[in-house]
């Protein structure tokens, strides 16, 4: 058994934000070195999927000397089964305004941008009127941070932190090599802070209430609370703020429907839990928990008896199919290549044994990949394809 | 010793310059780590990944292109999973690949290939994605064919097109398994702001992009006895050559050359260089007449600085970039184009011949040379003023395929009338030669004197700079030129066409006063041209230049007023420079272009 403690739901992300302003006046207050230690003290880890710890990330931000400084907000959220962002958008958008804010007073940047998914332009209207008041806040407490909004075009490798960037600059959403990394020279060039949409909400929760109340929840390695977006063959769809550290196994116990077959985690990037594997996963990042550990964006698909494993999967190499950006050749041709290697499988026009040359070929594009789309594509097709292998044949 | 750094490849500890990739740290050891997509010209764009290597303690592989050498690191090359991993990826290019080479245009010097057979890629277990692809090829411009079905997507074509040139006729478009190397909205290469200048054809790792060749057309001319075909070489040609068959970058081979030409079967071996001492007497005479009616008729219309006119590329550019400086190009021809115009009216006289049976052939290290045979405007002989259009490369092929070896021709000299030439002809192939060869006639003409430079090699020109400044006070002028005295004649060279576009962008912005600008819209000039022998590379460019000077240093005759064959011309044939028949022959007119 890999878990350390039982399933619990939190509430601090949609809780109250009328208090935004005083939380934003008082912690411009604090020294920015003092806050920084707060956020690493938290073990804050990006929501994103990726899970780099926000602190170090803010603190290398901070350290990096150029004029020019940007924060932004990766609002791309394009993960197939996480709709997360979008409600903490509609419904909270104040508290990562703040966050951006505060951030910006840490690094030294005037300028923050939300980076909005194209499919998201109606939320465009409402998050303008909300920057809106929070510039006139700003200029009445003289806090000099303006943020504005970029809408994407709807690619999947835009939420890719430097494809988004050169997306932003007027280029290709094409992945950078890295390093540098986006803190040393990042949009246009210089310094930036960017975080996924859940992870600036944590750091509002952090400056509000100090480290240690997000800290003590969770599990070692895996602090705080997560989103989740849980969807599939579930009676109760829709999104749900729980602490790390849970087991899949708690997990389909509250949100299956009685015949969970196997749980996608992580959106189509991300891992399938076939049911006999469920009491030894846990859901956070890599650590000492023993067992499966599985860091995630918050995208939970249950599937039940009725799935075919094979759609499943032929659906994701589908999507990243198209949705690679074509670069580098490992992710343009191998996703091609594992799409049309699972039919021809399927149809007997190759062996059984196919397989075995497609799984090593995902090593190779995990192993060499520019980004972690390509990287990534290995999750969902090894976890698939060793555990339903006579559903990919027969 | 602070700028050196110590790591470890494949196990042996090596001292490295700090700030090397793992490319370049490895390539100061000898180790070659392959790649397809890296170029030295051009930026790091690690997207092949077929340069992937091992640095011990990191889960995945790192593209030696695109990874800085740090302190410590131990690197390896060709472990296991290396290995496996580049195979691999070689093998999925290759499933994506139109991988028939044996009818390949590029089959024998194809990066690709040559790396799938280092690795004995013997089969194919991938499933093949190229015949599922509806490919086409585009062949409708004259000077480069563009294959998708070969492309490998390493996109060294759209850097090259940007970087390089910045034109940005190339781009990429689409995602995913559509994504693909294109035009502006697909349109064909001869209908956009292409150049022709065949960059991109020099950087294809692949048969993707080639030259259009006229292999086939050149023999059927020499093999038809009604036909008296003549052939006339550029000057970069000579230092280009050899590389393609096994010589070292940088040999001279004027003289074998000219020996391979004629065992070939063409009727008559004349020089580019000829009509490039003949293009000096009359560019420089317009540009003193430019200057005449400037600073003594106060003629408003006339416009400065005056552009150079020889680089087929730099002239399709302008038209689309900059049509409103039309005025400023020099509307004399380019030495191809003078040859052209000369092979069908002045040699054809003298030589007895009709015009019509003449078949005129140039070879160019150069594919925009064929766009410029082709433009309606070079008909002035009466026919078509150059017929065909041979690249270095395409030359190459011919004297394989006519089984000649090369090293053991005995050199020879060019046939006579028109195959006289001087150093400052053949300083043309370089960048900056062209204002040289101009300020060495001009300045004489002038002042009665020799350019006051040593030896009149006229240094600030030279070199690999991408845009030089020169200025040539003239003191002490002759009578006629009375009105120049004391003037100060500045100059610039620019080559490469993202250099030309920083000259033009100042141009027109007022902040530079220039009476004379070079353009060249190759790296290092023609010596660098697009037809030239694949590879290139910076290193390889600055030993075909110090090729051209050596040539130039071994002449006789080193000013083309001196050229006693363009003498002869003048005194028989053209009269004077910017005559009647000069302008009818020698001179064109130029055409604005769209921008797509």
């Amino acid at each position: 058994m890999a878990i350390s403690h039982q399933l619990k739901r939190v509430d601090f992300i949609f809780s109250n934000e009328n208090d935004w302003e005083k939380v934003l006046s008082a912690t411009i207050k604090k020294k920015p070195a003092d806050l920084i230690n707060e956020l690493i003290s938290s073990e804050l880890k990006g929501r994103g999927g990726a899970g780099f710890p926000t602190g170090l990330k803010w603190k290398l931000a901070a350290e990096a000397k150029e004029d020019a400084k940007y924060i932004i907000c990766n609002a791309d959220e394009g993960e197939p089964g996480t709709f997360k962002d979008r409600e903490i958008l509609s419904k909270v958008p104040y508290k990562v305004l703040t966050a951006m804010a505060v951030c910006g007073y840490i690094t030294g940047a005037k300028e923050g941008i939300i980076y909005l998914r194209g499919e998201y332009k109606f939320l465009q209207a409402e998050l303008n009127k909300a920057i809106e008041e929070f510039h006139y806040y700003c200029k009445e407490i003289k806090f000099d941070f303006r943020i504005s909004i970029f809408m994407g075009s709807g690619a999947y490798i835009c939420g890719e932190e430097t494809a988004l960037m050169e997306s932003m600059e007027g280029k290709r959403g094409e992945p950078r090599n890295k390093p540098p990394f986006p803190t040393q020279r990042g949009y246009k060039n210089m310094p930036t802070v960017i975080n996924n949409v859940e992870t600036l909400v944590h750091t509002f929760t952090i400056f509000k209430y100090g480290a240690k109340k997000f800290y003590d929840l969770g599990v070692q390695y895996s602090r705080g609370t997560k989103l989740f977006s849980v969807s599939g063959d579930t009676p109760k769809p829709g999104i749900y703020e729980l602490e790390l550290g849970m087991s899949l196994q708690d997990f389909v116990y509250e949100f299956g429907d009685g015949d969970t077959k196997a749980v996608q985690v992580g959106g189509a990037s991300g891992f399938l839990v076939p049911r006999k594997k469920f009491k030894d996963a846990a859901i956070g990042f890599k650590g000492k928990l023993v067992g499966i550990s599985l860091p995630t964006g918050g995208s939970m698909m249950l599937f039940n008896s009725s799935r075919s494993m094979y759609n499943v999967l032929d659906n994701y190499l589908e999507f990243f199919r198209e949705e690679s950006c074509g670069q580098c050749t490992p992710c343009r041709v191998g996703c091609q290549q594992l799409l049309l290697g699972i039919k021809a499988v399927k149809r007997g026009e190759k062996p059984a044994a196919y397989l075995d040359k497609l799984l090593r070929l995902t090593e190779t594009m995990q192993l060499t990949a520019k980004c972690g789309l390509g990287q990534s594509v290995a999750n969902s097709f090894s976890s698939i394809v060793e555990n339903f292998q006579e559903e990919m044949i027969y | 010793m602070t700028n050196k750094i110590n790591i470890t490849i494949n196990g042996f500890p090596v001292e490295i310059k700090k700030g090397e990739t793992i490319i370049q740290a490895a390539d100061s050891q000898g180790i070659t780590i392959p790649t397809l997509c890296y170029h030295k010209d051009l930026c790091v764009a690690g997207n092949c990944r077929v340069c992937v290597v091992e640095v011990v303690g990191q889960t995945r592989l790192s593209a030696a292109c695109a990874t800085p050498c740090e302190e410590g690191m131990e690197i390896l090359t060709n472990s296991l999973k290396v290995r496996n991993s580049r195979k691999h990826i070689i093998e999925l290019l290759l499933a994506e690949h139109n991988a028939d080479c044996t009818k390949c245009y590029r089959n024998g010097n194809c990066e690709l290939q040559k790396l799938s057979s280092e690795y004995k890629i013997m089969t194919q277990d991938f499933l093949e994605l190229a015949p599922l692809k509806k490919y086409s090829v585009d062949m409708y411009s004259p000077s480069i064919i563009k294959d998708d079905s070969k492309c490998i997507r390493c996109q060294r074509c759209v850097r090259t097109c940007a970087e390089l040139q910045g034109v940005n006729a190339l781009t990429v478009a689409h995602k995913g398994d559509k994504m693909k190397i294109t035009t502006f909205f697909e349109k064909a290469m001869r209908d956009v702001v292409c150049t022709n200048c065949g960059q991109c054809v020099n950087h294809c790792p692949t048969g993707a992009l080639v030259e259009k060749n006229y292999i086939e057309e050149v023999w059927d001319a020499i093999a038809n006895p009604a036909k008296h075909v003549v052939v006339q070489t550029a000057p970069a040609v000579r230092v280009g050559l050899g590389e393609e068959l096994g010589l070292p970058a940088g040999s001279r081979v004027t003289g074998k050359m000219v020996a391979a030409l004629k065992r070939l079967g063409f009727d008559a071996v004349l020089d580019t260089d000829f009509t490039a001492d003949l293009t000096i007497m009359e560019e420089g005479t317009e540009l003193l007449a430019r200057l005449k009616k400037a600073l003594v008729d106060k003629d408003e219309t006339v416009k400065l600085p005056m552009a150079t006119s020889c680089s087929p590329g730099w002239i399709k550019y302008i038209e689309h970039m900059y049509p409103e400086y039309l005025d400023n190009l020099s509307t004399c021809k380019s030495p191809q184009q003078m040859f052209g115009a000369l092979a069908k009216t002045y040699y054809a006289k003298a030589r007895n011949i009709e015009p019509e049976n003449i078949v005129s052939v140039s070879v160019m290290p150069c594919t925009a040379k064929k766009f410029e045979a082709y433009r309606p405007e070079m008909h002035d002989s009466g026919y078509r003023d150059v017929d065909y259009v041979l690249t270095t490369r395409e030359l190459a092929i011919l004297i394989k395929q006519a089984g000649l070896d090369f090293n053991k021709l005995e050199p020879v000299k060019y046939d006579r009338l028109m195959g006289d030439s001087t150093g400052a002809a053949v300083i043309f192939g370089a960048t900056g030669g062209v204002m040289e060869a101009a300020l060495r006639t001009a300045y004489e003409l002038v002042t009665g004197r020799d350019v006051p430079f040593k030896n009149l090699n006229i240094e600030p020109v030279r070199g690999m700079e991408g845009v030089k400044e020169a200025s040539i006070k003239i003191e002490n002028p002759l009578k006629e030129w009375a009105f120049l005295d004391g003037v100060e004649l500045k100059c610039a060279v620019a080559h490469g066409l993202i250099n030309a576009k920083t000259v033009m962008d100042a141009v027109k912005t007022g902040k530079v006063n220039y009476h004379f600008i070079e353009f060249m819209a190759c790296p290092g000039g023609c010596l660098g041209g697009g037809g030239q022998p694949i590879p290139t590379s910076p290193e390889i460019r600055k030993k075909r230049a110090e090729a051209i000077y050596a040539e130039d240093g071994a002449l006789a005759l080193r000013k083309s007023h001196e050229n006693p064959e363009v003498q002869k011309l003048y005194k028989d044939f053209l009269k004077h420079p910017l005559s009647d028949v000069s302008h009818h022959l020698l001179h064109t007119s130029y055409t604005k272009r769209e921008r797509f």
